[in-house]
């Protein structure tokens, strides 16, 4: 029990709290399963809004499992630029989503 | 490699922007739905997953609340609530009732 | 089926030399779904999980949430700037004060201003502030909808007859987790002398969407 506490405690801990502004990069995996990641974003990069709290994961929800530990939920920005190389409508056109810690990784530099 | 849920960014026709609005059968699958989310027999996240794998071309043929309809039967039946005979059974029972063939 | 004829009617339209598959198979399938409907409800009956009476006291309840609940918390936010903070600051607790509750989901609030306007989907199902606004509508739901409002946003505004200029940023927010999004709508000017009613009477279910803009009478 001390065992299993303390290494929830530390995958706590090692999640890293994405502020405001930092530069994210949405893995481009395709897991088979549920997952809420649609395929527009994978492999874009965005900028995150705000952090929503932590949240069961839904991909194991879907499963019947307790969705724990609990994943940071992110509101991500994208510039519709970036998301289609296509987008006809002005620069400054967004696109927020809501995104899981493990989908996404810190953009260097 | 998409699920057949997975639509943003997919070509696609003009919006109907038209009202329709739902018919009582509708309306009774949502609150059917609802009721069993209330029990704790219905699962958000787990029925997302079971209208994902109808696959594609029932995604694409069936409307809503069809598709709600066929992820609650197979949730039903996952969970030992219903067996497949069972709900066949009461299929031809409705058919018969209003006249229809089995066909 | 309404949805089925719907979505087989904007298959026509785009896909002008397209095979369709034959009406017949698909009625067919249709058909079998809305028995499949009832044969579930009487089971689920028969089996005493749920009863005819929670049935129909449930839809009523459904029925009951309307847009108009969600137009009277824009116009109180229109006309109580301390009311307004509250829920751009926590959607969820600001409506419990119209005695609305959103459950395990969280309520949040987007503003437009002159410089952005906000518009709401879920492309990955339908999630939709349902405890605010009620039912989503049908066009929320559809393909259609879900595909395009987050690749070509400003077309499928012009679908639904609004136009924005350029100097307008347009921020769609795409639904994919236990959010759930709200915008506040700009007041439209004119409005100074009406009452938190009437103003409430101003907003329809699209504004709260962000599919239209309200419109002054």
């Amino acid at each position: 029990m001390c065992g299993r506490a303390s290494g929830r405690m530390q995958a706590e801990a090692m999640a890293e709290q994405l502020a405001p502004g930092t530069h994210v990069r949405v893995r481009d995996d395709y897991p088979p399963g549920h997952i809420r990641t649609p395929v527009y974003v994978r492999g874009k990069e965005g900028v995150v809004v705000r952090a929503f709290g932590s949240f069961p994961n839904p991909e194991t929800l879907a499963i019947g499992r307790d969705g724990l530990p609990k994943k940071t939920l992110y509101e991500v920005r994208f510039k519709q630029k970036d998301l289609w190389s296509d987008y006809a409508g002005p620069e400054a056109d967004c696109l927020d989503i809501d995104i899981y810690e493990h989908w996404l990784t810190k953009v260097q530099g | 490699m998409r699920g057949p849920h997975d639509l943003g960014g997919l070509p696609a026709g003009a919006v109907d922007t038209a009202p329709h609005e739902p018919t009582f059968w509708e309306k009774q699958i949502d609150a059917i739905n609802a009721l069993l989310a209330q029990k704790g027999l219905r699962r958000t996240d787990e029925n997302r997953r079971y209208i994902e794998m109808l696959g594609h071309d029932a995604y694409e043929t069936l409307s809503y609340y069809e598709r709600w309809t066929a992820a609650l039967a197979r949730q039903l039946i996952d969970k030992g609530v219903l067996t497949q005979d069972e709900i066949d059974a009461k299929v031809a029972h409705v058919r018969a009732r209003l006249g229809q063939d089995a066909g | 089926m309404t949805e089925a004829h719907t979505h087989d009617h904007d298959h026509d339209a785009a896909d002008h030399g397209h095979a369709h598959a034959p009406p017949a198979k698909d009625e067919k399938i249709h058909s079998y779904y809305q028995v499949l409907g009832l044969a579930l409800k009487e089971l689920l009956i028969e089996k005493g999980i749920v009863s005819a009476d929670e049935i129909r006291k449930t839809i009523e309840l459904r029925d009951s949430i309307t847009p108009a609940l969600g137009a009277r918390i824009v116009a109180r936010a229109w006309t109580d700037p301390a009311y307004k903070k509250r829920l751009l600051t926590n959607g969820s607790e600001a409506i419990h004060e119209f005695g609305l509750d959103m459950g395990a989901l969280h309520l949040v609030v987007v503003e437009n201003t002159p410089s952005t306007h906000n518009m709401i989907v879920c492309t990955l199902c339908s999630c939709y502030p349902r405890a605010v606004l009620g039912l989503p509508p049908s066009w929320y739901k559809s393909r259609e909808y879900r595909s395009r409002a987050v690749r070509e946003p400003r077309k499928v505004l012009e679908e639904f007859g609004t136009h924005l200029s350029r100097d307008v940023e347009v921020r769609v927010h795409d639904s994919t987790a236990d959010i759930r999004y709200l915008v506040l709508p700009m007041r439209p000017k004119g409005t100074e002398k009406l009452s938190e009613d009437e103003l409430a009477a101003l907003v329809t279910r699209d504004c709260m969407i962000g599919t239209s803009v309200v419109r002054s009478l």
